[in-house]
This record gives structure tokens, C-alpha cells and sequence, in this order.
């Protein structure tokens, strides 16, 4: 406004006056009312975005979600409760700035772990459930995570309930060394006595999922599902471009390829996530329970 | 030693690879089997059967290779997702006729590239990590140099782990932590320190049962020392019943991180 009259001659005395009002009496337009789509560069307003799950009504792009976003979006209303709530990690080998940083990763967060854990029901079928959440560190795997996601299956194993897991993460973390990674033994122990008492576990891999999480529980379940375009793989691309010197080819890694290579189950968009779990499980509940 | 000069011993050129402690440990009883019975044949896994002492054994190295040519083709000692399974086929085997399995891990890590990718890398550490878990042999791994990440693990998820003195074990290499935590690669060093990655730090931590002492020379008695101390301890695990062993084993890896082995509090 101000280059556009910038060389302009004032007509009048009174034209100063109006180019003040008209700042005044611009409309009000708040800074989050809009916002761009990453991938196609639309302008999506929030309200739009917000009711479409937060996918781009032009392109299909799927923005990342926090762990509370997701529950809200998977789960039946008011069935979520929520377990080993507020369980958070120290700075267990003393690693430089690991405890400033984990204290900003809960204050941007708002959460105290990069996984949330519970049961709910699913279309009125009952499951125990852990949410990861890049939020916090980029979901990457520390004990504590390691801790609930185990504590969750042994839960679930005894009380004889399906597990659905959605992951999202960087990898295990590296703050907390070696138990870090002896957290993806620890998992994936406790899927396996889950799934050797005849139990089902469906993973759900959102992006990005990498690392650690890929080669434990993201991989280990019976079904296992995937949101559109989600890159999953155990290296990260710009490692595995680094150390083969060449450009990856276009799709590689995300979920559709995965699927073509014979390592997902089914690609699901968004707004169809919480009819196909729900049918899942009610394909593996028993004759009675129906 | 500091730890990243164990870092360096770990890596360094003269060092005992899984073919040598194979060919020392099991007095020339050792057969070679290949291939994942899937998709290939990876050289990165040395894997077979033999004695040890007279008992049958499993035997299963990450294999890096001693010269150049040989380092090509073992691809480092970076197993591809056919490694893992070539190595899980013969688990599946040992557990199948009741021997019991000795893992050699030498490795920077898992392969990384297009191909291993494709053929699910991700994937076959997973299952190998979940299969270990409940296989009804006992299973013994020994780290004889380098330890890297999920590539490490998914040939040491054991009833006891060993470490040679001098072998590291670790979440991610020095080099990596320092580029991607401070994007400074000469705080390699200062990484190595941190990530706590030495046989002595491990055992602390109770993520590793023994230490071994570092062989001086091919002749050196230490490997007729561990053909007995090996032989022993999987005399005494075979004699477990097959549940109390395969308990053991969970809450071996269970109790790391709980809460009450290492410190940190619900609040």
C-alpha cells in the first residue's frame, strides 16, 4: 500500500487522512487463517484444512499430525485413556545438552514422551493403541518410549487385546546411546509374545518413519498400513544419497513404493483410516464378539 | 585408552575378522552354507555349521574382509536384507536340530543403498530381532570389532553378548552423531566420548556380560581359553528347559530402560 501511493501526488489534503483509514479498515485476516500446502503450494484456509483432517483438498498431501490430532481422528469419542502418562526421560549418560534439549522438545510439544499410549475403542472394538509424535524430537526412540510401547504390549497381551501403532520417527536417539537401540530388542520382544498368544497388530506408517522404528515394531505387524506419499525406510534418503553419490529416483521409499515391493499391506488415506481399522479389527474379533 | 582411540583399534586394518576367529575357534571343523534360500547369496554373513569342543554348533560372522578386493566383495562387512535372512534361515536350522548359535559382529552397520532399500532392510533387522527373541536354542553373540546400530543388532539379540576389549558398540558412529547432532565432524572424538560406546562403559551399563581380553598374535592362547569358556557357558544354557531360557532372554533385554535399571522417574 504504502509503493503503490508512494509517487502519487495527494488530490487533496483529506487523501492522507483516507490512506490511514483505509489501514484501519482492512479486514482482519489473523496469521494462521490460511495455509500454504508444502507439496502444491495452495493456499488452503485452516478451517478447510482443519475439517479435511489436515489433507490438501487439491493434491492429497497429508501434513504431519501430533499424537492427540491423530487419537482424536482414529479413536470413538471420549474412549481414549490414556497410560504411563507424564513417564519422561532423564539424561541417563550424562549426554551434553540432552536434558535442555528435552525440556524444549516438552515445552513445544506439550507432551512429555515422543509416544502416547492407551486403549480405546475403534468403531466400538476395543484396542490398546500408542501414538508416536514427531513433535517431540522427531519421534526419535529413547527408554522411556521404548518403555511404553512394551509396557502397552505386555498390557494388551494379557488382557487379550488387538494393538494398533502408528509411528512416526527419526530413529532411535541418539542422546541416549547404546539402551536406545536395545530399546528396538525390547519392542519387538513384547510384539512377538503379543502375537505368539494369537493377538493382532496392526501398524500404521506415517511420515516419516526411519531408523530404529522401521527395523523393530513398525515392521512387525500383522498388517501393516500406511498414510499416502509417508517415506519409510530404514536409511534416511539423504544418507543413502550421500554414501551411493547419485539422486534417488522419484517416489523412492514412500509408501506406495513400499507397497509395490511387497512390504505394505494397504496405502489408506486419511479420511478413510479410521472405517478400515475399525473393519480390520472387526474382521479379527471373534464369531460372539461381532 | 580414550574411546575414540578404541574407536580407531576397532576399525584398524590387523585386526582378527569373523573368518579368523572361525577358523581358530572351530580347529578347521567349520562347513560353509550359502544363500537366503530367497534371493541371494550376501558374503557380508559367513555363516555355517561346525564344533565347537565336539558340540554342534550354528556359526554366523559379519564378515568385513582383510584386503581390498575381499572388502569389496564382502561389501565392508554392511550386510544386505538377503544377509539377514541367509542368518536367520540357519537360526531357524539350529534351532530345528538343537544347536546352539555363536554370532561374530563386526560390521559399521547395516548396508546402505537403493537395493537394500527395495528388498526391505528394514524389514529383515525387524524380524531377525523378533525370531532371536523366542528361538529355542541358546544363542551366544560376541562383538569382535565394530558394533554399528540395528546392523550390530540383529545378530545380537542373545542370552549373553561378550565384547572384545577393545570392539565398540554403538547407536550411531562417532561420525555421525558429531555431523548430525552438532554438523561439526571434528567433534568426532568428543562423540565417541559421549555415546559411551567402549566394552567398559557397556558392561556398566549391564547391555554386555564379558569382556574379552584382545588376542596378541594368531598363536595366542586366548582362543583355546574361549573355545572353553564359549563351550561352557552354551553347556549351561542348553541345559535350561527351552521356556526358562527363552525367559531369561526377554527379561535379559527387558530390564534395560525400565525404570529401575536406569533412572528415570514417573512424574
Amino acid at each position: 500500500m504504502l509503493t503503490n501511493s508512494l509517487f502519487k501526488k495527494p488530490l487533496n489534503p483529506l487523501e492522507g487522512s483516507e490512506r490511514h483509514h483505509n489501514k484501519v479498515n482492512r479486514p482482519f485476516v489473523p496469521d494462521n487463517l490460511c495455509i500454504k500446502c508444502p507439496s502444491c503450494k495452495t493456499m488452503l484456509l485452516s478451517t478447510d484444512l482443519k475439517e479435511d483432517l489436515y489433507v490438501c483438498r487439491k493434491c492429497q498431501h497429508h501434513f504431519r499430525l501430533t499424537a492427540r490430532q491423530r487419537i482424536d481422528y482414529t479413536v470413538d469419542p471420549g474412549s481414549f485413556v490414556e497410560f504411563d502418562k507424564g513417564m519422561h526421560s532423564k539424561n541417563i549418560i550424562n549426554f551434553p545438552d540432552y536434558g535442555k534439549k528435552l525440556k524444549n522438545a516438552r515445552m513445544q510439544s506439550g507432551e512429555s514422551e515422543s509416544v502416547i499410549c492407551g486403549i480405546a475403542s475403534i468403531g466400538g472394538y476395543s484396542c490398546a493403541l500408542c501414538v508416536m509424535d514427531s513433535s517431540f524430537m522427531m519421534g526419535s526412540m529413547g527408554t522411556v518410549t521404548g518403555e511404553k510401547i512394551t509396557r502397552m504390549f505386555e498390557y494388551a497381551t494379557e488382557q487379550g487385546l488387538p494393538m494398533v501403532v502408528f509411528t512416526v520417527s527419526g530413529g532411535a536417539r541418539m542422546q541416549e546411546g547404546i539402551l536406545s537401540l536395545m530399546q528396538m530388542a525390547k519392542t519387538s520382544g513384547a510384539v512377538k509374545r503379543h502375537s505368539d498368544a494369537g493377538l493382532l497388530y496392526i501398524t500404521v506408517l506415517t511420515d516419516p518413519t526411519t531408523g530404529g522404528v522401521t527395523a523393530s515394531f513398525a515392521m512387525e505387524g500383522d498388517i501393516i498400513l500406511a498414510e499416502p506419499k509417508a517415506l519409510v525406510g530404514f536409511a534416511g534418503p539423504r544418507v543413502i544419497e550421500q554414501t551411493i553419490r547419485q539422486r534417488l529416483p522419484q517416489g523412492f521409499q514412500r509408501a506406495e513404493f513400499l507397497q509395490e515391493k511387497g512390504f505394505v499391506d494397504a496405502v489408506v488415506s486419511r479420511k478413510d483410516l479410521k472405517a478400515t481399522l475399525s473393519k480390520l479389527l472387526s474382521l479379527h474379533a471373534k464369531e460372539e464378539e461381532q | 585408552m580414550n574411546a575414540f582411540e578404541r574407536v580407531t583399534a576397532a576399525r584398524a586394518k590387523d585386526r582378527f575378522t569373523a573368518v579368523e576367529y572361525i577358523d581358530r575357534l572351530f580347529e578347521g571343523s567349520f562347513f560353509e552354507l550359502h544363500g537366503d534360500r530367497r534371493f541371494g547369496d550376501d558374503k557380508a554373513v559367513v555363516a555355517g555349521v561346525a564344533r565347537l569342543c565336539g558340540m554342534p554348533v550354528t556359526v554366523i560372522g559379519l564378515e568385513r574382509g582383510r584386503d581390498t578386493k575381499e572388502k569389496v566383495e564382502r561389501n565392508f562387512g554392511c550386510a544386505n536384507p538377503e544377509g539377514y535372512r541367509k542368518a536367520l534361515r540357519l537360526m531357524k536350522q539350529a534351532e530345528k536340530f538343537h544347536r546352539p548359535v555363536i554370532c561374530f559382529v563386526d560390521t559399521s552397520g547395516a548396508g546402505c543403498g537403493i537395493s537394500a532399500e527395495e528388498r526391505g532392510q528394514g524389514q529383515a533387522i525387524a524380524e531377525n530381532i523378533t525370531e532371536m527373541m523366542t528361538l529355542k536354542t541358546p544363542v551366544l553373540s560376541i562383538l569382535i570389532g565394530e558394533g554399528g546400530s540395528g546392523g550390530a543388532l540383529a545378530l545380537a539379540v542373545a542370552d549373553e553378548v561378550w565384547m572384545l576389549e577393545n570392539a565398540v558398540y554403538s547407536v550411531v558412529s562417532p561420525e555421525g552423531c558429531a555431523s548430525i547432532l552438532w554438523k561439526d565432524p571434528s567433534k568426532t572424538a568428543q562423540a565417541a566420548e559421549c555415546l559411551r560406546l567402549t566394552s567398559q562403559d557397556l558392561y556398566k551399563m549391564g547391555v554386555i556380560e564379558k569382556i574379552i581380553r584382545e588376542p596378541k598374535s594368531k598363536e595366542d592362547r586366548l582362543f583355546e581359553s574361549l573355545r572353553n569358556t564359549i563351550y561352557k557357558k552354551l553347556r549351561q544354557k542348553a541345559e535350561l528347559d527351552v521356556e526358562t531360557l527363552l525367559e531369561e532372554r526377554y527379561n535379559r533385554f527387558r530390564k534395560m530402560g525400565d525404570g529401575k535399571t536406569v533412572f528415570f522417574r514417573e512424574g
